[in-house]
């Protein structure tokens, strides 16, 4: 561990830094490849949707010993035709899958004196088949009300290309979830798409955390003249890597064993849904925060002509001084914040060395 | 401690600047978690309230049908929800519960009853019961091609137009997709219709009396044991005598003119002859019932057709086995990430760590309080995607204190010593903490207005928990952390503070000097 908050020191001062912004365009290809992946699996394999979307009834019969093939002489007893899905879970569950019914109660009763069970212990789920489309116009409404609200919050608490940077990571966390999502054949419930929203704020969180300190390290930027815009803003990415691992980890940790606890103690449900959805999109929204955010607001704010000019000037200086490449990324922090700079050396450093 | 011959110095200019007040601010929070604890009992709020699909119950969602030329307003829900309260009351199930959820017109009506009402309560709901009296204009087989007696001749008994008589025709009773109800007619237009069995069909005339012309409805059996359970009607005046004139119009008539039929949501509950004309003001429905069939028609029909027709976008049931294993699931699962969280920061941050653990048990009292109080203020219900909601916040609030360690080790790696270092890490980090905390909230906003059910469970904990981040963030880990940063053992450098210089990675600088 030592080892690895180690290595946060040497990032913050700059002394080991990683070109997160210079080599953007292989980011920006290697996201580009996941977004063209996930629009060929979506439109050729399509979401898997759980019967929430489709409509249907599900039928959960708990009892000891209960098998697959019991369950399938059941429903074939019921009348229920058309295409049923049947599982098992753990060792006392069964669960049925149909397709619309016109005689559920039917079905029900039917199931109740195959397996033996008292009908009120059968967990049913019912869902009408305009269900889905309900649920998935609300999820819509749901998103784009969100990157509206989100676009104004960040324009106002940071700048209006931070607030486009941020949005576009987002939305490329959610589509490449859902790539993947169709890519592995995952159901789709309404807790996967729970899920999904969830994963807006979550990525979002990470690149807050990381344009904060973009903003504090490029404040004084074109006044100083030393560093390109680009540079500061690499800087800022390396000097948070430690904290966006680390928050991405402990955000990981509660999901994780809600995977862990949903998909092996209960086998299916809304737990495992809705933390599969989070489990994926997390690690996107790690890896969009680093590698997307930053570099598209890089690219962004490079193209303003003050910046511009600001790459020419740092680009004559650092020219004429010759500087060592690990040595010219060290002035960054001093002149990124001047303050910070000022009470680095002389004032503690003596008391350590006097020990 | 090898390294304590530095604390001299940063102890002696401990003093009057910072002392006090952290750790009034933490006195300040804990006694209002008393005083709120205590507020808990004594309205014996002790027990968070379980969402159906933690205990086992029923839960129906119903989405408002849009008819041809109607329109959903608003009033017509909120109506709708009083009519179905007055139904669901009725089964006497404590703690049912009917609300709607979302937005203007576009709301849901969500009923939730615990135990093991079963299906009944879907039925008891779910129809709109509209009642009608119809004199029958034509009776025929569920399949018959005409309403004509004679087919060669094709004469169609009087009223009804050759255009009827298609839809007549059209309609195939054998199906079990024509016998689901819940289309709503218009009164003053004759119509074809099934019986509820599927085994007539018929051509109705326009109604002459209406559901809302009903002032009472109970539950009664033949004595004789002829016709079993059935349900016996009262009408107001205008009903009486609606309904005299109709029985009287009738009995004069040929069979099937001579019957009327009793439709209820667009089905034929059944079609009586009727032999004399009946200026008594009641009406009896029978029709194979049993005693609950017969009591809930009953109850259905006194409180009054719902204004809207609903359909049922979701039926849930969930048995209290699975209720309560769901419940297990999510709590080990809680146990289990917060020890994993705890476990992490005690590794990383060692000394500090004991700040998250600190600072997540108070977290942790805070929204276990809030369940127990808004669950009695506010009826909020706790479900498994609440659960889910507040173990995936863990993690957002540990996040929190992270994104301040961090900047308080960067600061301490400035140079700083670690007592102005809480002070300007923290200037910086409460505002990464303020800004990602409020883009949380706007998530969890958002997905609770705009979604249903769990959803909105799991939105609500989310939002909760990332208020109650802000508070304890504020008022226990930043006091504490300076209070912390006052002692001893955290500003030795000790190897078990998690500010010593190897692990903020300062060694190999301070050696190269």
């Amino acid at each position: 561990m030592a080892r690895i908050s180690g290595i946060g020191g040497r990032l913050y001062r700059g002394e080991t830094s990683i070109d997160f912004i210079g080599k953007r365009r292989r980011w920006y290809a290697f996201s580009g490849l996941l977004i063209i992946l996930s629009a060929i699996a979506l439109s050729v394999q399509g979401l898997h949707l759980g019967i929430e979307f489709k409509g249907g009834s599900e039928f959960t019969i708990t009892k000891p010993g209960v098998t697959i093939a019991q369950a399938r002489t059941a429903i074939a007893t019921a009348g229920v035709t058309g295409e049923t899905l049947v599982q098992k879970i753990g060792n006392d569950k069964v669960r049925i899958q149909t397709g619309a019914l016109t005689s559920f109660d039917a079905v029900k009763t039917s199931l109740a004196s195959t397996f033996a069970v008292n009908i009120d212990s059968i967990d049913t789920q019912l869902i009408g088949p305009s269900w889905g489309k309900e649920i998935t116009h609300k999820a819509l409404y749901g998103l784009f009300g969100f990157i509206l609200v989100v676009l104004l919050y960040l324009t106002l608490a940071f700048e209006p290309k931070m607030a486009l940077a941020a949005i576009v990571a987002v939305i490329h966390d959610v589509f490449i979830t859902v790539g993947i999502y169709a890519l592995v054949g995952f159901d789709v419930t309404p807790a996967t798409v729970i899920g999904f929203l969830t994963i807006l704020g979550y990525s979002l969180y990470d690149t807050v955390v990381v344009f904060d300190k973009v903003r504090e390290n490029t404040k004084s930027i074109t006044s100083t003249g030393r560093v390109t815009y680009s540079d500061a803003a690499n800087l800022a990415v390396n000097q948070t890597l430690v904290r966006s691992f680390n928050t991405s980890l402990i955000a990981l940790l509660p999901v994780a064993s809600i995977l862990f606890v949903g998909a092996g103690l209960l086998g299916a449900g809304t737990l495992k849904d809705l933390s599969l959805a989070l489990f994926v999109g997390l690690a996107t929204g790690t890896y969009s925060s680093i590698f997307i955010a930053t570099p598209i607001l890089a690219t962004l704010r490079e193209r303003e002509p003050a910046m511009k000019a600001l790459s020419k000037r740092v680009s004559q200086h650092s020219n004429a001084a010759t500087l060592v490449k690990s040595e010219s990324v060290q002035p960054v922090v001093v002149s990124a914040d001047t303050k910070t700079g000022w009470a680095r050396g002389p004032r503690n450093q003596p008391k350590r060395k006097r020990r | 401690m090898s390294d304590s011959s530095i604390n001299p110095s940063a102890g002696s200019s401990k003093g009057p600047r910072s002392s006090g007040r952290p750790a009034r601010t933490i006195a300040i929070l804990l006694v209002t978690l008393v005083a709120f604890t205590a507020l808990a009992f004594i309205q014996s709020a002790t027990k968070v309230r379980l969402g159906l699909d933690l205990r086992g119950g029923t839960s129906v969602t119903l989405t408002p049908r849009v008819s041809e030329g109607g329109k959903v307003t608003s009033a017509a829900i909120d109506q709708a929800v009083s009519i179905i309260r007055q139904r669901v009351n009725s089964l006497g199930v404590a703690e049912s519960e009917v609300t709607a959820q979302g937005s203007g017109t576009n709301r849901q009506i969500v009923i939730s009853v615990p135990g093991q009402t079963g299906q009944r309560i879907v039925q008891l709901v779910g129809q709109t019961a509209e009642l009608r009296f119809r004199q029958v204009l034509a009776e025929g087989a569920p399949n018959a091609a005409s309403a004509a007696a004679d087919t060669k001749t094709a004469t169609l008994p009087s009223g009804i137009t050759p255009q009827l008589n298609a839809q007549y025709a059209a309609l195939d009773c054998t199906k079990q997709a024509n016998l689901q109800g819940g289309t709503v007619d218009q009164p003053n237009a004759p119509v074809v219709a099934c019986n509820r069995t599927g085994t007539s069909k018929y051509i109705l005339a326009p109604a002459q009396v209406l559901g809302n012309m009903i002032s009472k409805a109970s539950a009664a059996i033949d004595q004789q044991g002829a016709s079993g359970w059935y349900v016996l009607l009262s009408f107001n005046g205008e009903g009486t005598s609606k309904f005299g004139a109709l029985t009287q119009s009738v009995t004069k008539l040929a069979t099937p003119q001579n019957q009327v039929a009793i439709v209820l949501d667009g089905l034929v509950v059944s079609a009586p002859r009727i032999n004399e004309a009946i200026m008594s003001g009641n009406a009896q429905i029978s029709g194979n019932f049993t005693q609950t069939d017969a009591s809930d028609l009953a109850n259905v029909l006194k409180y009054g057709a719902l204004p809207l027709a609903f359909t049922q976008g979701e039926v849930l049931q969930v048995s209290p086995t699975l209720g309560s294993d769901q419940l297990h699931a999510g709590l080990l699962a809680g146990a289990l990430g917060l020890v994993l969280v705890l476990l992490y920061s005690l590794l990383y941050y060692k000394g500090l760590g004991l700040v998250t653990v600190g600072s997540l048990a108070v977290s942790g009292a805070i929204t276990f309080l809030s369940f127990l109080l808004l669950g009695k203020w506010i009826g909020f219900t706790l479900t498994l995607a609440g659960i889910a909601g507040a173990i995936v916040s863990v993690g957002i609030t540990a996040d929190s204190f992270i994104v301040y360690f961090e900047r308080l080790r960067d600061e301490v790696r400035e140079g700083r010593t670690l007592r102005s270092a809480v002070e300007t890490g923290w200037k910086r980090a409460r505002h990464t903490i303020i800004v990602a905390d409020f883009v949380s909230l706007i998530a969890a906003v958002l997905l609770y207005f705009f979604a249903v059910g769990s959803v909105r469970g799991f939105a609500f904990t989310l939002g909760l928990t990332t208020v109650v981040d802000l508070v304890v963030v504020f008022a226990f880990t930043k006091p504490l952390v300076t209070i912390f940063a006052n002692t001893h053992f955290f500003n030795s450098g000790s190897k078990f503070s998690g500010f010593s210089a190897k692990s903020l990675g300062t060694v190999t600088r301070t050696e190269g000097k």
